[in-house]
């Protein structure tokens, strides 16, 4: 308890750290994603090689990614660019899947009547099929959001500093205050921003059913995919 | 590209066989530690899972905690459980931690393995005399096999990735050539050992994948037809309620 007293600072600055090296990841993996996503929906050829990819980029354990990228990207071994690319990564492989399979859901009698609407394929896509797929895509973006969180943490063993800098420094003082301390953040934040997002997504679709139904059969949720760590 | 001849040249130096810490031994304690972690996750979720997915009982519970549990520092998870089971325990504590981060996906696989069977299979099995226990496993296990095997094969690569980070508490595994490569600046080390994990985790995969395939009832290939095989549901839909 006296730690927790004694570094309040430091886990403040470190906080504000952790979200700064949480957001462009989930952003940039966001825009990324869409045209994506819709490449994986459109076309049969991409979808199969798009979504094989991102789930063979996803299997990459984290530490073992972090070496190989500063190699395809010529930059140095201990830039914190590493750590956004490869959180890109993965939010890549997690919202491209998700978008695709939103963009699918889509009720196609909704999308032939807005082509009998006269709508083009570009306003189409923006003014009718996206915001349907919204509640799916935003599931996608809450688990994208709520493991990049959580992956930042390893940029602790690259130098990176972020709340894991806490583990790191909590293991070697053998503080085990130190190291809950950056545990406990480290979720608070994660069910912090998954919270706004799904605030937000309330806000922008109010359309959306309010708690989500049973999983249709054959759709695999969310949750079974994936394994970086 | 001078990097990644370093890198090969290191994973098949004659030098990786001997000396301190051998590459074969180190492949081998971490697929040791990946195989009993996923084992014990196993038999702790499966049975929680289709009691779940059976009964429906406590099935919020269960998606509110897979959900929180992927906020969960799998990093901060393993030095925590070290420093407090004991820092002279530490392939107990740090199997611990890779049995709690296995759980959340298995339980997910199995309990949405039953639920995605389509209710009326299950009402049919009632209807016939089944007993719940010859329907759960008669009829629900085996249909819900690819999405358990599924959730499994996610389990697993979260361990194989996690086992990485323990090495920073001496644990061992594939993990120990990158910890420590990393303030020896032994980059040929570092980027050699992160290319076997690479092909250790896609390896596992394709072979969870392959499992995952062959375990779908021989029933469920056969009543498929080519049409509903395409991925496309838009097809799906079309087929199931032609318009009138």
């Amino acid at each position: 308890m006296n730690w927790l007293l004694d570094n309040f600072d430091l886990i403040g600055r470190l906080t504000v750290e952790h979200l700064q090296l949480s957001v462009p990841p989930i952003v940039l993996g966001f825009l990324i994603s869409i045209p994506l996503g819709w490449l994986a929906f459109r076309f049969k050829l991409t979808r199969g090689l798009l979504l094989t990819v991102a789930g063979l980029l996803y299997t990459i354990p984290s530490l073992a990614l972090l070496p190989i990228l500063p190699v395809i990207l010529g930059i140095s071994f201990l830039s914190p660019l590493n750590l956004t690319v490869a959180l890109t990564i993965y939010a890549v492989a997690i919202m491209a899947r998700s978008i695709a399979d939103a963009l699918t859901s889509v009720d196609p009698a909704v999308r032939q009547a807005a082509t009998a609407m006269g709508y083009g394929a570009w306003r189409r896509f923006w003014a009718v099929e996206f915001p349907l797929a919204g509640p799916v895509v935003l599931a996608g973006v809450r688990v994208a959001a709520v493991s990049t969180i959580s992956l930042v943490t390893v940029g602790a063993l690259i130098g990176v500093e972020s709340l894991g800098y806490l583990f790191t420094n909590g293991y070697q003082r053998t503080i085990v205050a130190e190291i809950l301390t950056g545990v406990v953040m480290v979720v608070v934040i994660a069910l912090v921003v998954d919270f706004l997002l799904a605030r937000l997504g309330r806000l922008l679709m109010p359309w959306a059913p309010r708690r989500q139904r049973r999983v249709r059969a054959g759709a695999v949720p969310l949750s079974v995919v994936g394994g970086a760590a | 590209m001078n990097l990644l001849a370093d890198a090969f040249a290191w994973i098949f130096s004659p030098d990786r066989l001997t000396g301190s810490a051998p590459l074969p031994q180190a492949i081998a304690l971490h697929l040791f530690y990946t195989f009993l972690a996923t084992a014990i996750a196993a038999v702790i979720a499966i049975p929680l899972g289709y009691f779940i997915g059976h009964t429906g009982r406590g099935r919020n519970l269960a998606i509110g905690v897979s959900g929180a549990a992927r906020a969960i520092p799998s990093f901060g998870l393993i030095l925590l459980l070290v420093l407090v089971v004991g820092v002279t325990q530490k392939p107990l504590a740090a199997t611990i931690a890779f049995v709690l981060l296995g759980i959340p996906s298995i339980l997910a696989g199995a309990y949405t393995g039953l639920e995605a069977i389509d209710r009326r299979v299950v009402d049919a099995a009632r209807a016939v005399g089944m007993t719940e226990w010859q329907i759960l496993t008669k009829v629900e296990i085996p249909l819900g096999l690819p999405l358990l095997i599924g959730g499994i094969r996610a389990g697993a690569l979260q361990i194989v990735a996690t086992v990485v980070l323990a090495a920073y508490v001496n644990l061992g595994g594939l993990g120990f050539y990158i910890i420590q490569g990393i303030p020896l600046r032994r980059f040929d080390m570092i980027l050699g050992s992160a290319i076997v994990i690479v092909v250790l985790a896609l390896v596992l995969d394709g072979l969870f994948a392959l499992v995952q395939h062959l375990v779908v009832p021989r029933g469920v290939t056969a009543g498929r037809t080519k049409e509903l095989r395409t991925s496309s549901p838009r097809r799906r839909a079309v087929v199931e309620s032609p318009t009138v």
